[in-house]
């Protein structure tokens, strides 16, 4: 036998051996501890069900939100610089501020040039309604906003998921500012929703009091109407001060503690360095006053402060049962959002239908491979036993390949594979009837195999190619299972032609080599 | 299928070869001077397929695009569709849309489109909350929930459009590359004839057209240039062999030379996506159907519509350089 045929029948050798070994832990449920592969082929959602989940982050929200609190800071530093001014306000993306005294121009700014980097001053067209100063955002802060809160989010869903406990969850940015939640397993993915739909701002402020509070429908002068939990279909509502004391970025952790039998379960939090400070300074200051914690614009709770909390520890309570303790302190442990997120596409896969995918992907790839067998044993005899022998070779390297490399198979992936079966065998047909043809012209059979695979070779190379390229473009443009229908594709062409081309051809020429064929079934 | 013996071709043969054959190698079907008839037919069936599509208000678009929410049930027992759109006559839905997939009357595709209002999950809320309120907890299966935003919807029926465009460029680019101009205007137009096709036929069997059957057009694009490249292929190779012959001579002998090869490979394809028309189940169904009518098209397409524009394009009648 020559010596190419002996290697490259050794490589297809190579080839069977690997994908035997990794598919073997996809077809046993118990492979042995020594086997080396454990990894079985990733099933896609639409096969073991589960929960997809397509969040848009709003990150025009988020340079809104960035505005907001620069514009607090301001106000802040300048009551800290004691420069009073009559108003600071924001429209738009713009912060305008309007002094008392208009000597004091000049040091407002330096200060904000000094203490606020990201604005930037813009020229106001109405002269006659003119602040003293009108500040917006940096556009290189705008754009390290646009790039960095897509990221931030990501990691923040990705632990918070981490930490929900779901088996093999996928959290996936996509496009410019899209994250993509999988959740395997997951039927009724409301609780999910909320854990990750929660933004997480958590904010302390006092609780007003006293005649200057004034009522929910009047509220006083730097006053706010803050809504409660929904209690038994009834709502209190809150007069806290507008102004907000500390917020959860000082929080370093929070677990679930067993609180109390009438307060249900609670979430207690440590603080970090300066949290602690500042909590301290505040619950020193307002001893007998109520603290309002609110999350995500709802007073979670209002605890009265009986003497200053120092130990930089604090606890909420709100009628949690154990889910909603856990979910909460999850999210305050992880941090809150950038910016909020909006649910733009939810798909949900029941496991009896993902069972019946599975099964009915099985049956159309057992008959359809049956029909293709027969069809080129009969039609092609000799011939189509060494096509059929590439064809079920080209399957077997095809879902290896799954294994090997953990695409992710869906039911558009079995289809694809199916349908390879069927286009695979092209290359076998177009090589053997180009045989035909040439044993036809009186060719000896040596002369017409070679012919026949020199021949079929364009036309194959170029049907395929196109083929090929028509998955990459679909790859390109889909997503999730049309990805995996791409992805089967694509490789099937590659492992066709390996087996169905060059595989084929080691038989023949190990057949006819060495000595004089005299007749050839095809 | 009975066997025939195998015609000697031009030259006898020195040894006698019995081949199984479906098509005789000595064949001569006219197919160049069949075209004008040919191109009757098809484009009457695109201008009724795209009829239909005008006349129906568009295709019969999944959630993908519209944007909305499909609830996807599976009852115990057979259940009357009309029990069902009973079951979701309530305030808070909105044009539903009841489809038996053709389960016995057992499994039925619920879908409204355009939920905008109310918030992403309370359509699918509100029919399950019909669904039990009529038929009871455990009599039914929710099989699949999905909710796709109008933002979602736009975007993918942008891209969509975009990579069956891309693909036939790439596709009609990739044969004028390899063979010559005319052969590539000739697949890109065949391929073109073969979505249109497909989506005639879509419409008319009112298959749902979602992702998944853009897929599904994107692989008959493919697969088209696939068929339209065996038979180019033997055209450029008989070109260079009968150089006296006019171009409509050596395209007959070319597509009947081909015509066995061109039948078998489709004819497998077409056997797989038989198959999975028929078992592949609910979810797959429009894709299978785009895939079983692409590839029979394609095939078709290939010997009636590519060539004969290869023809038109050299100028009708003359003769090679």
């Amino acid at each position: 036998m020559n010596r190419t045929v002996t290697y490259r029948a050794l490589l297809f050798v190579v080839l069977t051996v690997a994908a035997v070994v990794v598919l073997v832990p996809t077809v046993f449920r118990d492979v042995p501890s020594w086997w080396p592969w454990r990894q079985p082929v990733r099933l896609g959602l639409d096969l073991q069900g589960g929960t997809h989940l397509l969040y848009a982050v709003d990150i025009e929200q988020a340079i809104d939100t960035s505005v907001e609190r620069n514009r607090q800071d301001v106000e802040r530093a300048l009551r800290e610089a004691q420069i009073g001014a009559t108003s600071i306000e924001q429209q738009g993306r713009t912060i305008f501020v309007r002094l008392a005294n208009k000597d004091k121009r000049d040091q407002v700014q330096t200060l904000v040039k000094d203490q606020f980097p990201s604005l930037v001053s813009v020229p106001q067209t109405d002269v006659e309604s003119a602040a003293d100063f009108a500040y917006t955002l940096d556009a290189r802060e705008v754009q390290r906003l646009r790039d960095n809160v897509r990221e931030q989010a990501l990691k923040i869903i990705r632990n918070r998921i981490d930490q929900f406990g779901v088996a093999e969850p996928t959290v996936q940015a996509q496009g410019s500012d899209e994250i993509v939640v999988q959740l395997p397993g997951i039927q009724d993915p409301q609780r999910a929703k909320d854990l990750i739909g929660k933004t997480a701002l958590l904010e302390f402020k006092i609780v007003a009091e006293g005649p200057q509070a004034g009522t929910p429908d009047k509220p006083g002068a730097g006053i706010q109407v803050v809504p409660g939990k929904s209690e038994g279909g009834r709502r209190q509502s809150y007069l806290v001060e507008r102004r907000t004391l500390m917020t959860g970025d000082v929080l370093t952790d929070a677990h679930v503690s067993p609180g109390s039998a009438t307060e249900g379960m609670a979430v207690d939090f440590v603080l970090d360095q300066r949290g602690t400070k500042e909590f301290g300074q505040i619950t020193t200051t307002h001893v007998g006053r109520r603290l309002a914690i609110i999350l995500d614009g709802v007073v979670e709770s209002a605890p009265t402060i009986r003497e200053p909390i120092t130990g930089g520890r604090g606890q909420i309570t709100g009628r949690f049962d154990f889910a909603e303790a856990q979910d909460l302190a999850n999210v305050l442990r992880n941090g809150a959002l950038p910016a909020p997120l909006r649910l733009i596409e939810e798909r949900t896969v029941g496991p009896s239908l993902g069972r019946d995918s599975i099964r009915n992907g099985i049956l159309s790839f057992v008959v359809g491979s049956g029909l293709v067998i027969a069809f080129m044993l009969v039609y092609y005899r000799g011939g189509g036993l060494i096509a059929d022998a590439a064809l079920l070779l080209n399957v077997l390297f095809l879902v290896g390949a799954f294994a090997a490399f953990g695409f992710t198979l869906s039911l558009p992936g079995i289809a694809g594979v199916v349908l390879t079966i069927g286009m695979a065998v092209d290359a076998n047909v177009l090589i053997l009837e180009r045989i035909r043809e040439e044993l036809r012209l009186g060719k000896t059979p040596r002369a017409a195999i070679d012919a026949g695979y020199e021949r079929a070779w364009y036309a194959i190379r170029d049907s395929n190619l196109t083929t090929f390229l028509s998955g990459l473009i679909l790859f390109q443009f889909g997503s999730g299972p049309v990805r995996g229908f791409a992805v089967t594709l694509c490789l099937g062409i590659l492992t066709s032609l390996l087996t169905g081309v060059f595989g084929t051809r080691v038989v023949y020429d190990a057949v006819t080599s060495g000595r004089r064929v005299t007749a050839v079934s095809v | 299928m009975p066997t025939s013996p195998a015609r000697a071709a031009e030259k006898p043969a020195p040894a006698e070869h019995r081949f199984f054959e479906l098509i005789p190698p000595g064949l001569n079907i006219d197919f160049v001077g069949l075209r004008f008839k040919m191109l009757l037919l098809s484009w009457t069936l695109i201008l009724i397929g795209l009829g239909s599509v005008y006349l129906k208000g568009g295709l019969n678009y999944g959630i993908d695009f519209a944007g909305g929410t499909m609830v996807h049930v599976r009852f115990a027992q057979p259940t009357p569709i009309g029990d069902i759109r009973a079951a979701l006559a309530r305030p808070d839905l909105r044009e539903v849309v009841v489809q038996d997939v053709g389960k016995g009357g057992q499994e039925f595709q619920i879908r409204v489109l355009g939920a905008e209002h109310g918030g992403a999950s309370s359509v699918a809320d509100a029919i399950k909350t019909g669904l039990r309120d009529k038929f009871g907890e455990g009599t039914y299966d929710v099989l699949r929930v999905e909710t796709v935003g109008p933002k979602v919807g736009k975007d993918l029926w942008r891209s969509a459009t975009l990579a069956v465009l891309a693909a036939t460029l790439v596709m009609g680019a990739y044969i004028a590359f390899r063979f010559e101009i005319r052969f590539g205007v000739g697949a890109a137009i065949a391929l073109l004839h073969d979505v249109l096709m497909t989506i005639g036929a879509l419409s008319l069997a009112n298959m749902e057209f979602d992702l998944t059957t853009v897929a599904a057009l994107l692989t008959v694009v493919g697969y088209s240039v696939h068929d339209t490249v065996i038979v180019s292929d033997r055209i450029r190779e008989n070109m260079k062999k009968m150089r006296r012959e006019s171009l409509a001579t050596i395209m007959n002998v070319s597509i009947n030379e081909t015509l066995s090869r061109t039948l078998i490979t489709s004819g497998t394809a077409i056997l797989v996506t038989a198959a999975l028309f028929v078992l592949g189940g609910s979810v797959i169904h429009s894709f299978a159907f785009a895939l079983l009518v692409g590839f029979i098209v394609g095939t078709y397409s290939s010997i009636y519509v590519a060539s004969p524009v290869v023809l038109y394009l050299e100028g009708r009648g003359s003769r090679r350089r």
